[in-house]
């Protein structure tokens, strides 16, 4: 029983991590007033970048700086349609999703002539696990050997950022004056413009900040999780993650333990695959698939306190009018 | 940037064609990318679409689901509400379709159960939308973050459905039985005489489209309904001073724009398919937002883009066997340049315009 927890929690992190660089990625855009629905898009964009990347460099590394230039990239498209041109957000968003999941699938079978995925990367091309000192040698220690060798050692370098992105990000928001700024860009842009700050310029900074962490992200799944691109990989983890996002009311600290949650989920639908519950019968695993969006749904109907977005979320700055 | 600094032939003819061009020039610039010849690609995209009779009846067929969504996302933009869950109101509206044929095939024949079709369509489509509608209008949640959700929550409920309680016995394929004839709408080159669309499935489902499009039409801009749809729209506060219930409109327009997602399913399931299967709404409501932009919002609008999105559907498929390297995914990618072009970045070619039209006009007052 302990030794099954020990897995299913395991699973859980490398499932939340995803969700939770997407979610953190999502969290810098929208607190400064661009709301982001291509998330998705960019994960998935970043994803074939880095597959392709490290499957042509060899380098997981140059494989993960591909994702991230792509990733910024589509995150600079989103600015320039909902900053500079003031357009639909949501729209612009829709549209990088499906320009991400057409290209890729595309360029893809052009480039590589392999139902859309790329080849599949060698080991050394790609994050590999990295043991803690002492993880073999603990493992047989009951309970602290279980929790140290397999919960905390023996994840991929990308796992260690993500949960780091967690704290950092939450001091460049709450501890540094680039964070007070991109915070009441969301929430006031004319006072940060009265100060004599560019609202242009702040808001790009947090859209390119999304692209970083959206790259981090697809290169995860096509780099460490798995050893290539696949087409639409990323399943709608971009989706989770924005609703992660609103889980947590848009709070860095929150918005780990929304992703773990939903990275749980997920973990427990895998285990639970066919099995019967005591008591309650097989649980169809669709149930726990729906599960993140019926919570989310709930949070945002008020029934679990209130989600407030950011107030100038989705509107369009106008410095005068014409 | 406001309206009325251009005339209306220009904000309404020319920039929509300016955006298309550009969205249509970078999907040129792919094609080169790859390696192809675009002018090649444009040639047998337009020839296969409408060169012969069964493309052509291939377009019209696609163009009908377009125009249900295209119109859905219409409605809603009317009263300033984003429905983007036209993907999951479109497939549970199927469940309404497939309840209705599966009930009714061996007894009646299809005439009989059309009506309940287009009602439970309308009616499945229109609740998947109530709930939203009522959270966006009572609690304040936004109504484009909870159809989102619902858009997943549909999905998982039908793949459950369909591999659960509705599938066929016997089988392992997520699908019900196929319809019966009674279940089954006429091809329209066997209900009009003269017409041959070869094998393309276009069904009545055409004609239940234009219909809608007119409702929609005398809707918005002949019913008292409407009015109070567009002042809400255009001001939710003035609508309140008109004593018009906000809850209500938001309601009512949401569930009306679910409805017509939701009757898509009649062309796919009761005309195309004759059974429920999983995922056969594949985008149908996404692009909707495309065509309900690209069409502004009018019901004529989304007609010229609903062909237009046919075309290229039926135009890709014959491009994706005449040149193996451009797949279908070429179409994708069109989409999401039209959407990003016609939609997010409408406003790119305005300023420019406005610079145009005013130098061209400033003589001419001067004159006068």
């Amino acid at each position: 029983m302990f030794e099954m927890i020990i897995l299913i929690l395991d699973s859980t992190v490398r499932l939340s991590t995803p969700l939770l660089l997407a979610c953190l990625a999502g969290l810098y855009s929208e607190r400064a007033g661009i709301f982001d629905i291509g998330l998705e898009g960019k994960m998935l964009g970043a994803a074939f970048a880095a597959g392709a990347g490290a499957a042509v460099t060899g380098s997981a590394w140059l494989g993960l700086l591909c994702g991230i230039a792509v990733s910024i990239a589509l995150a600079l498209v989103h600015g320039f349609a909902s900053i500079t041109n003031r357009g639909n957000q949501i729209v612009s968003g829709v549209a990088i999703n499906f320009l991400a999941m057409g290209l890729t699938a595309l360029l893809g079978q052009d480039w590589f002539r392999q139902g859309g995925q790329t080849p599949p990367l060698p080991t050394e091309a790609r994050f590999t696990s990295l043991n803690w000192p002492f993880a073999e040698t603990l493992r047989d220690v009951p309970i602290i050997g279980g929790l140290y060798s397999e919960l905390l050692s023996g994840h991929n370098l990308l796992v260690y950022v993500a949960f780091l992105m967690v704290p950092f990000t939450w001091w460049v928001l709450f501890r540094t004056r680039f964070g007070l700024r991109l915070r009441a860009v969301g929430e006031n842009p004319a006072a940060v413009d009265t100060a004599g700050i560019s609202v242009t310029w702040l808001r790009y900074r947090a859209v390119i900040c999304t692209g970083i962490l959206c790259g981090v992200a697809g290169a995860y799944l096509s780099t460490a999780q798995s050893a290539s691109f696949i087409k639409d990989m990323t399943a709608g983890r971009g989706f989770i993650a924005l609703a992660a996002l609103i889980f947590a009311k848009w709070r860095p600290v929150p918005a780990m333990f929304a992703c773990l949650l939903f990275g749980f989920l997920d973990a427990v639908a895998i285990r639970l695959q066919g099995q019967e519950l005591p008591g309650i019968g097989e649980v169809p695993v669709q149930f726990f698939q729906a599960l993140p969006y019926i919570l989310t749904v709930v949070l945002l109907a008020g029934f679990i306190g209130r989600a407030i977005p950011p107030k100038a979320g989705g509107t369009a700055y106008v410095k005068e009018r014409t | 940037m406001s309206a009325g600094q251009l005339p209306r032939w220009v904000d309404y003819g020319l920039m929509p064609l300016l955006n298309l061009a550009a969205a249509f020039l970078v999907s040129g610039l792919v094609v080169l990318l790859i390696g192809e010849n675009p002018l090649e690609a444009v040639e047998i995209l337009i020839w296969g679409s409408l060169g012969w009779n069964e493309g052509i009846g291939f377009t019209l067929f696609y163009a009908t689901n377009f125009i249900f969504t295209g119109l859905a996302v219409a409605v809603a933009f009317h009263a300033s509400l984003f429905n983007i869950g036209g993907e999951g109101q479109a497939y549970v509206g199927g469940l309404g379709v497939a309840i209705a044929c599966l009930a009714l095939d061996r007894f009646v024949p299809w005439w009989v159960t059309l009506p309940f079709a287009v009602l439970g369509a309308a009616a499945a489509g229109a609740a998947w939308a109530f709930v939203p509608a009522v959270l966006q209008a009572k609690r304040g949640s936004h109504v484009v973050i909870t159809t989102i959700m619902f858009n997943f929550i549909a999905a998982s409920l039908m793949v459950y459905l369909l591999v659960n309680v509705m599938g066929k016995e016997g089988s392992m394929q997520p699908e019900t039985r196929t319809f019966e004839a009674g279940g089954r709408l006429p091809l329209l080159q066997d209900v009009i005489p003269g017409l041959d669309f070869g094998t393309a499935p276009l069904n009545l489902s055409l004609i239940i489209a234009l219909l809608a499009s007119l409702a929609v039409w005398v809707l918005i801009w002949r019913t008292k309904l409407g009015y109070e749809i567009r002042t809400f729209g255009a001001s939710p506060t003035a609508a309140v001073y008109a004593g018009i219930s906000p809850v209500r409109i938001t309601i009512i327009t949401m569930m009306i724009s679910g409805g017509l997602a939701g009757m898509m399913a009649i062309n796919e399931i009761m005309g195309s398919q004759h059974r429920l299967l999983i995922e056969f709404v594949s985008g149908y409501g996404f692009v909707g937002i495309a065509v309900a932009l690209m069409g502004r919002a009018h019901p004529v609008g989304i007609l010229f883009a609903s062909i237009l999105f046919g075309m290229l559907y039926q135009g890709g498929a014959e491009l994706a066997f005449e040149k193996p390297s451009i797949t279908r995914d070429m179409i994708v990618v069109i989409q999401g340049l039209v959407i990003l072009f016609a939609g997010a970045l409408e406003h790119m070619f305005r300023p420019a315009l406005i610079r145009i039209f005013s130098f061209a006009r400033t003589p001419a007052t001067e004159a006068a």
